[in-house]
Parts: C-alpha cells; sequence; structure tokens
C-alpha cells in the first residue's frame, strides 16, 4: 500500500517537473497587416493649384488613443477638385498600400462621402468595380457656395452593390473619418 | 449461466481423502460495494454438492468438510455468480464479497463510485440515457435546459453555454467522463465541447459542494457520464437517425458495446451532425449552419476489486455564426439594431462561411483502480486534452481565409483519489490532483493574440467525509486546497501598456519594447481555499431536507487578466486587469423534497455571495478609425444572487403525468447597487405527459414554456453620431425582449423489430405555433429572431 501511495507521488512529481522545466521561449510579436492606420485624401483642383490633403491616423489601432485628424487647407469655392483616397498601414515598416487590395477586391468594397452640417460640397465617383458599380477611391469634390460643416469618409466591407447610399449598403464598416472642413 | 459455472468448477475440483472431516467453514457474504450484507445468497461447494444459503445476517455456515481446498459457487439474485477457492483447514471462516446491484454498478468505476455520491447534501439533478436521447440532434446545452435553474447563454442557436443560477462559463466546471473539460471555457460565446450523444447520464450540482472535481466551481458542476457496461458476454449497441426541418439537417449516431464475463469490455461511438441554415418564422439566418464529427474508444477491464480503463474521444465542430452579426463600429451597430430584420438575408445553404468557429477537441484518458480491504478504493488517473480553437472573421487580401484566432490548449492532469469506508457510517474522501496547462496563440493569424501564451500548474488536494449519524441524519463536511501558477508572456500595446500605468506598476515584468508594442513576462500565483459542509435530514421516507453551504475560490481566467482589443462577435472592446484576485463565493443552498411516485416536488432556494466577483461592463466610447466602439472593462465587486428554483409532479390519472418547472433568480451588483447583466428571467416550463409502458410505451408530451420579460438590467445604452443623419442616436443595447411562450410537442413509439432488437419512432414539433421571439440570453438577439417552427423525426434502433 504505501509502495503504490510512493509509485503514484513519484509519478506525480515527474510530471509535474517534466512540465516544469519547459523553455521560456518569447514569443513571435504579430505585426497586423490587414489594419488600416491612416487615411489620406488628396484634392487636386482640376484647374491646378496647390493640393488640399485631409488625413487621420491611429496609429495603436484600438488601443486607447484616439486618431489624429488634420486638413491641410480649406476649399475654394466654386473649385473642382479631382479627389484620391490612400489607405496606409503604418504599424509595418515600410508603410504598406492598402488601397492596392482594396482596389484588387473592388466588388467587396465602396467609399461613401457624406456631407454634413451646412457644408455645401458634392461629389461623384471616378472609379467604378468590375462591375461597373462604384468603388470611389477616386472621386471629384465640387465646392458650392461659402460654408462649413464635415465632411465623412466610409469605407464599407462585403456592401450590398448597387446601392443608393449609407443607409441600404450594409456590409461593415472598415474605415471611417470625419473632417471639419470649410469652403472659402 | 450458473450451471455452467458450476460445471466448470465441478471439472476443476479436487476431490482428497484425509482424516480430518468435520470442519466447518463460515463467514458472511457481503456486498462489495457498500458492505451491506447479502442475505439469501447461495453457497454450493463442489464436489460433495452441500448447499447453504445465507441467513438474514448474511451468514453461512457449511459443515463436515475435510482439511483441503474446495471450490465454492456463490450466487445471489442481484449479484453475478462468483467462485472461489477455499482452503479449509480445521474450522475455517472466509467472508466473502460479491458485487450486488449487478444493473446498477458494474462501471469500471474509478469514480463511477465517487459518482455516485457526489455530493450528498445537495440535491442533484439528472438526466437520464433517454431524455439525453431526445437530444441527439441538439447539444450538450439544450439537454442541461431542461433542468430547473439551468438556462443557456446562446450565441445564435448552435452555440448554447449552459448557466447554472445564473452563472457561466469559467464559474461552471464540466466534467466529462472524470476528465475536468479544459477547452476555453472563459467564453462565453464557446460551446462545451462534449458529444451529447457519448454520454449515458448528465447530472447537475448546483453549487461547489463536489471538492472532488475542483474548488472554483463558484456556479456549478455538470458531471456527464457514459453507460455503465455489464460484465457479462454481451454486444449491443444502439443507433440515432433524427432528421429536422428547420436547418434541413440530421444527425447520425451509433454505439456498439462488446462485454465479457471477465470483465473486458469496449465501446465504440460515432456521431455526424449537420445543419444548414436555420430559420426564423419569417427569414432564413444565414451562416448559421453546423457540421459536427465526433467519436470515442472506450477499452477496459472491470473486475471485482480492480480495474482499468482506457479513453479516447475526438469532438470537432465547425459552426457558422450569423453573418448579420459581424460588424464595424457602433454606426454599424445601431443599423443592424434599429432593422427588424437581419441585414443580411442570404438563400439557404449548407456551406459554412465566415464568421465561424472551428473547434477540435481531443480527450485521452487512462485510469486505474484498486479497492484494499478496510481502506477504500484507490484511483490513479491520467488524462490529456488538446484543443484547438479557430475562429475566421470577416477578412480583406491575403489573409482572407486565414483564422483570426487560431488557441491551442494542452492540459495534462493527474489525479490519485481514495475512497475509504472508515466505519458503516463514515465514508471519506480524498485526493491529489497536478496540472499543467500550455496555451499558444499561432501568431500566423496576423491578428494580435486574443489570449496570450502561457504555461499554468495547478496543484490540489482535498478531503471530504460524510457521516451518517443515523437514519435520518447525514452530515457531510470537506475542504479542497488549490494552488496556481501562471507564466505568462504578453505582448500589449505600448498605448494600453501606459494609460493603465503599467508602466510604473510593474516595470520589471518588461521583456522587449518593440515599437508600438511591449513584450511583458506576468507570473501570477493563486492560493484558493474552498470548502463545503452540510446536512441531509429524511423526516420519513417521503419528506427530506438538504442543506449546504459551500466556498468556492475561482482564479481569474486568461480573459479576465489579459483581454486587450477589440471582440468582433461582440463589437466591442474588451478590457482585462492584470491585478485581478480570486473570486471567492459563499453559496447556501437548501432543498426541502417531497418523494412519492404519485406526487413529489422539490423546493430549492438558494443565496449565492460573491465577493470580487469579476464582471464585464461598459466604461466609455473608444474612437478608432472603424468608428466608435463601446469599450467593456472588466471590474471587481461584490455580487449576490438569489434564486429558488422549483419543481413538482404530478400524476393525476393512470398513464398521465402533470410536470411543472418553475426557476427564479435575481442577481445584483452590491457594490453598485445595480442588477447583473444577463441573468435569466423568470421561466416556467408545464408538461403533461401521457405515458403507457404497456402499450408499446406509447409516450406523448405536450410541454408549455413561458419566459418572463427580465425587468431587472443595467442601463449599459450609449449614444453616437451618424455622420449620414446627422445626429446621435441611442444604441439600446440594454432593453431586454419581451416574454414569450412556446409550445412543443414530444412523442415516442417502441416497436419489436426482431427478436433482440427494438426500433423507437419519435416525433417532435418545438414551437408548434412558429412563434416569433427574442431570447434575452442569446447575444445574437440585437441582430435576428429565434428559430421557428421545427418539425423532427427520430428514429432509435437498439440492439
Amino acid at each position: 500500500m504505501k509502495n503504490l501511495n510512493l509509485l503514484a507521488f513519484a509519478i506525480f512529481a515527474t510530471v509535474l517537473f517534466a512540465s516544469c522545466s519547459n523553455d521560456d521561449d518569447a514569443p513571435a510579436p504579430v505585426n497586423e497587416e490587414e489594419v488600416i492606420t491612416t487615411l489620406k485624401v488628396t484634392l487636386t483642383p482640376t484647374g491646378g493649384g496647390t493640393p488640399i490633403t485631409m488625413e487621420t491616423r491611429d496609429l495603436d489601432g484600438d488601443g486607447p488613443n484616439p486618431p489624429v485628424v488634420a486638413v491641410s487647407q480649406n476649399l475654394a469655392t466654386g473649385v473642382t477638385y479631382n479627389g484620391a483616397i490612400i489607405l496606409q498601414n503604418e504599424t509595418v515598416s515600410p508603410p504598406e498600400n492598402i488601397t492596392e487590395e482594396v482596389e484588387e477586391e473592388s466588388l467587396d468594397h465602396q467609399f461613401f462621402y457624406t456631407s454634413g452640417d451646412g457644408l455645401d460640397v458634392t461629389t461623384e465617383y471616378s472609379n467604378f468595380d468590375t462591375n461597373e458599380n462604384p468603388l470611389g477611391t477616386e472621386f471629384t469634390l465640387t465646392a458650392g457656395e461659402v460654408s462649413s460643416g464635415t465632411l465623412t469618409f466610409t469605407l464599407r466591407h462585403e456592401p450590398t452593390k448597387p446601392n443608393t447610399g449609407l443607409n441600404d449598403a450594409g456590409g461593415e464598416t472598415d474605415f471611417t473619418t470625419t473632417f471639419n472642413v470649410e469652403v472659402q | 449461466m450458473r450451471s455452467y459455472t458450476l460445471l466448470i468448477l465441478l471439472l476443476c475440483s479436487i476431490t482428497s481423502f484425509s482424516q480430518n472431516c468435520d470442519n466447518t467453514l463460515s463467514g458472511t457474504v457481503t456486498d462489495l460495494h457498500d458492505g451491506s450484507l447479502l442475505i439469501g445468497a447461495t453457497l454450493i461447494v463442489a464436489g460433495i454438492e452441500q448447499a447453504v444459503d445465507t441467513d438474514l445476517n448474511g451468514k453461512f455456515t457449511i459443515t463436515n468438510l475435510c482439511d483441503d481446498t474446495y471450490n465454492i459457487q456463490v450466487s445471489h439474485p442481484y449479484c453475478l455468480t462468483k467462485g472461489f477457492s477455499v482452503k479449509v483447514s480445521g474450522n475455517t471462516t472466509k467472508n466473502i464479497k460479491l458485487e450486488h446491484h449487478l444493473e446498477e454498478l458494474n462501471q469500471i468505476t474509478v469514480v463511477g463510485k465517487a459518482f455516485n455520491n457526489k455530493s450528498k447534501t445537495i440535491l442533484e439533478n439528472r438526466i437520464s440515457k433517454e431524455e439525453l436521447e431526445r437530444f441527439s440532434s441538439g447539444t450538450l446545452g439544450d439537454a442541461l435546459n431542461s433542468l430547473s435553474g439551468v438556462s443557456s447563454l446562446n450565441t445564435g442557436n448552435t452555440v448554447v453555454k449552459p448557466l447554472i443560477n445564473g452563472l457561466h462559463s469559467s464559474r461552471v466546471v464540466i466534467i466529462n467522463n472524470g476528465v475536468r473539460m479544459e477547452d476555453q471555457e472563459w467564453g462565453s460565446e464557446h460551446a462545451p465541447n462534449v458529444d451529447v450523444n457519448s454520454e449515458g447520464n448528465l447530472t447537475l450540482i448546483k453549487g461547489a459542494g463536489a471538492l472532488q472535481y475542483s474548488g472554483d466551481a463558484v456556479g456549478g458542476v455538470i458531471v456527464a457520464e457514459a453507460s455503465k457496461i455489464p460484465v457479462k458476454d454481451s454486444l449491443y449497441g444502439k443507433t440515432l437517425l433524427t432528421g429536422a426541418s428547420n436547418g434541413r439537417g440530421a444527425s447520425l449516431t451509433s454505439k456498439l458495446t462488446k462485454s465479457y464475463q471477465n470483465g473486458w469490455y469496449v465501446t465504440l461511438q460515432g456521431t455526424l451532425k449537420r445543419f444548414g441554415d436555420f430559420e426564423t418564422p419569417d427569414y432564413i439566418l444565414s451562416n448559421t449552419g453546423v457540421f459536427e464529427r465526433n467519436a470515442s474508444l472506450q477499452v477496459g477491464l472491470n473486475r471485482f476489486d480492480y480495474g482499468i480503463e482506457a479513453y479516447y474521444s475526438i469532438f470537432k465542430n465547425e459552426i457558422g455564426i450569423l453573418r448579420a452579426s459581424h460588424l464595424g463600429g457602433a454606426q454599424d451597430q445601431i443599423r443592424a439594431i434599429n432593422s427588424n430584420q437581419p441585414l443580411v438575408i442570404n438563400d439557404f445553404t449548407y456551406d459554412i462561411i465566415a464568421p465561424k468557429q472551428d473547434v477540435t477537441h481531443h480527450l485521452a484518458r487512462i485510469k486505474g483502480f484498486k479497492n484494499f480491504d478496510g481502506f477504500g478504493k484507490l484511483s490513479l488517473q491520467y488524462d490529456f486534452q488538446r484543443n484547438n480553437r479557430l475562429e475566421f472573421d470577416i477578412r480583406r487580401g491575403a489573409d482572407k481565409n486565414n483564422a483570426s484566432l487560431d488557441l491551442k490548449l494542452d492540459t495534462h492532469t493527474l489525479m490519485l483519489d481514495l475512497v475509504s469506508h472508515l466505519t458503516d457510517e463514515v465514508n471519506l474522501k480524498s485526493g491529489l490532483m497536478a496540472r499543467h496547462q500550455n496555451n499558444f496563440a499561432n501568431p500566423n493569424t496576423g491578428v494580435r493574440r486574443l489570449i496570450p501564451d502561457y504555461d499554468k500548474y495547478d496543484l490540489g488536494i482535498y478531503a471530504s467525509a460524510d457521516y451518517r449519524l443515523n437514519d435520518k441524519l447525514l452530515l457531510e463536511g470537506g475542504a479542497r486546497f488549490d494552488y496556481n501558477k501562471m507564466n505568462v508572456f504578453k505582448f500589449y500595446r505600448t498605448s494600453f501598456w501606459e494609460s493603465r500605468n503599467y508602466d510604473q506598476l510593474f516595470p520589471e515584468i518588461i521583456v522587449e519594447e518593440l515599437g508600438n508594442q511591449v513584450l511583458t513576462n506576468p507570473q501570477l500565483n493563486f492560493y484558493n481555499a474552498s470548502s463545503t459542509i452540510g446536512a441531509t435530514y429524511a423526516f420519513n421516507d417521503k419528506y427530506k431536507v438538504f442543506f449546504n453551504y459551500s466556498i468556492a475560490s475561482r482564479a481569474p481566467n486568461s480573459s479576465e487578466l489579459f483581454s486587450e482589443g477589440l471582440h468582433h462577435s461582440a463589437s466591442r472592446i474588451e478590457l482585462g486587469d492584470l491585478q485581478f484576485k480570486s473570486e471567492i463565493g459563499h453559496k447556501i443552498a437548501l432543498t426541502f423534497q417531497r418523494n412519492n411516485e404519485i406526487f413529489n416536488f422539490s423546493v430549492s432556494p438558494f443565496v449565492n455571495t460573491i465577493n470580487n466577483f469579476i464582471v464585464i461592463e461598459p466604461t466609455e466610447i473608444q474612437q478608432t478609425v472603424r468608428g466608435n466602439f463601446q469599450v467593456w472593462e472588466y471590474r471587481q465587486t461584490n455580487a449576490q444572487l438569489l434564486g429558488v428554483d422549483f419543481d413538482a409532479s404530478y400524476s393525476f390519472a393512470k398513464n398521465f403525468r402533470f410536470n411543472n418547472q418553475v426557476s427564479l433568480v435575481k442577481g445584483y451588483d452590491r457594490t453598485s447597487d445595480e442588477p447583473l447583466i444577463s441573468m435569466p428571467p423568470i421561466n416556467t416550463k408545464n408538461e403533461i405527459v401521457y405515458h403507457n409502458p404497456n402499450f408499446k410505451n406509447l409516450r406523448l408530451a405536450l410541454e408549455s414554456e413561458y419566459l418572463f420579460r427580465q425587468n431587472e438590467y443595467p442601463n449599459n445604452n450609449f449614444e453616437v453620431f451618424i455622420p449620414e443623419t446627422e445626429t446621435m442616436e441611442i444604441i439600446d443595447l440594454s432593453t431586454p425582449p419581451n416574454a414569450y411562450h412556446l409550445l412543443n410537442f414530444n412523442s415516442n413509439i417502441d416497436f419489436k423489430a426482431t427478436k433482440k432488437s427494438t426500433l423507437t419512432i419519435g416525433f417532435k414539433i418545438t414551437n408548434i405555433f412558429n412563434t416569433s421571439y427574442r431570447n434575452y440570453l442569446n447575444r445574437l438577439r440585437y441582430y435576428a429572431d429565434d428559430l421557428g417552427r421545427n418539425f423532427s423525426l427520430n428514429l432509435k434502433l437498439k440492439y
């Protein structure tokens, strides 16, 4: 009986020590490649001139720090701009261009532009997916009367296409950012 | 059978002549299991054909024996006939033990015996094999849901987590064939990896009283056991085929057992289950299919006083998660919640795409036991579990078909248990447990680890005893101590690390700083004591009262400690806390029971006071590039749960029975004086059953299930700005859905297929009136209704 107990304890101890002797190899870090940290909108006046940039950056993703939002200058009334959107992942070095992926999967993506709070601008899609539905990484923006308000860019993943706007597009939001904009 | 044994005994008996032939052989015949005296056992001495019966004290006396070795056959109506060889020299005494209750007890029962009295002072609820078979195409959670005091926390209708008296996940311990399930059970959308078809019965203990399993079951313990295998030459099995209209699927399960007189046995079992998209009364729930494949093998030897058994099972389950529940930020959430039906409804399909879960669970176990006279039954068990959990999200680019979560959890456990019958009145259970666990989070997912890599070591020691004071009163008490150590490698986001002040609090655990991440090596130790004390008093053969007070201590789980990021399926950011202490629950449970064939009932009130209760609740709104998310933080508080479970059954006419069940639980955060989230509302089940054992065992049952609206809930609503409408809108995550009533019909009938086989045909309708409803405890209630009407046909062939 005693022997049996001893034996059991011996097995106990062996397993315990065997498991304790695990090596302490540090795990590899994960640098998320799908993350979009940055959205840059470049608005180039069709008649030439200094391009306007709008940028949102959130380098810690869903960490506690909020995104940093910046607009380089105000829009000029009556001017039409060619807009281009660049999405980047800046957690990896060099930064990864996500726009290319979005354009490759054009059927699964669509940008939406929403002006609000009295801002007088109109937008139109300039590029389309392989089914001729809007994609929107490129667009034109025309500034109307002198006004100020918000301009929101929303990228939807797997939206219903075609749609009439954000309300019936469905899908899920991959990126959304609101800029405070003025038309002078 | 008996004559056959006798024949063998005759053949091998040795007759010899000797001078002294007036010896007496005497002794008692007792039950091996509980030592009770066996009256009327027949002893036949081979060679001289002398037969005697044991008297009222289990005693026998055989006279006129020579100095010789005799073969004696002992038989008893409820025992397996046994042969003994006795050397007689002078007047000899020989006490004989027989294995009594053949039909109940011949399992390989290392723990089997222990299982029969898991806790003597808490009323145990059982689900028998017959009841379990009605849930053949469902889940373990569905089966448990049929008990009072149990509800379930669902994610859709295929991820069903049992909720015992309001508590779930890490607070509910599941013992599967003697093995504590280690299957990432902390996750509220992680269903138990147990095939309901591989079990013979389920026992529910609503409390931590069963210390031989664990000391941390703040909510309760669910014990699932395989059917017992008789010690005789036999080959039997069963096949169940269930087809269901909702989900347009079927499940097939088969089990075959071969057993031998010499104690050897082998059982092979397998299940295949496939369902497509389920449906509500009005629409298809897209991407809710399930594909489950399980198998198990059990080989063992069960002898009188020793036994050994090896068991292996594999459980593989692929579960689709409602497509419309996968969301971006709060703006998506508000669209989804405000819509009357899911935002994605596709045509019916069996295909399961992202979001989905794909889980594989291996369980291997070897155990052996030996009975020592006057000492008890000693058993040793080693088990190994490997759980591989893959979760797929909707992703973009090269990672499209890559899992977002890939966890591999390996667990080794060694247990040594001793069950001793110290005296006729006192039983003692004691044991030791050592466990090692390794969690590996695969970095190839390209998504930051939800649960970090860790090694965990557990050591446990327990002892519990029960003392039968007299026929009426039984006392029980026990204590357990557990030590847990966690050695963790965790990457924190630098921004989170600093925002939590961890850089000030724990600078010593930093291993490496890598730009926007910090690698740390937390080493956590937890010392947990738990205990139980209780009494059972029988007023007479009808009325009985159970009282139990138990203290359970639970170390925080890896999710509560280390969560730090977006939880996709909940569409919220979840944050854990490295500084949590163990949670300590004090549960007082009382049961008053009336036991009677015609009318029986039980009333079980309870109070569960939990200190350092870990609760997750919303704290703020966080902006990200996906939009706003609600941040849910784990926090420790003091909680209290109160409730009562009521069961009654009344046979109001021949073959008719009325069953009633009511479960009520209220949960409060005593620090903030707010109700706790996700507490099951009051529910009541009423059933009328017609059962005629004399007419093909026909059983017809009509069940009504009424779930009240939960009126006590914390307000976790928040406001979000919607750019399209330029408005702030409230996201209503709190308001529980309305009460609902469901009517279900269940029937089965037996047919003799051949001489040895029985065919049982079962027909079932759930939600007869095709009622549209949403359940407060279904995590997908924001996005879709629950299931509509379902017809299912169940064929069972026993052979």
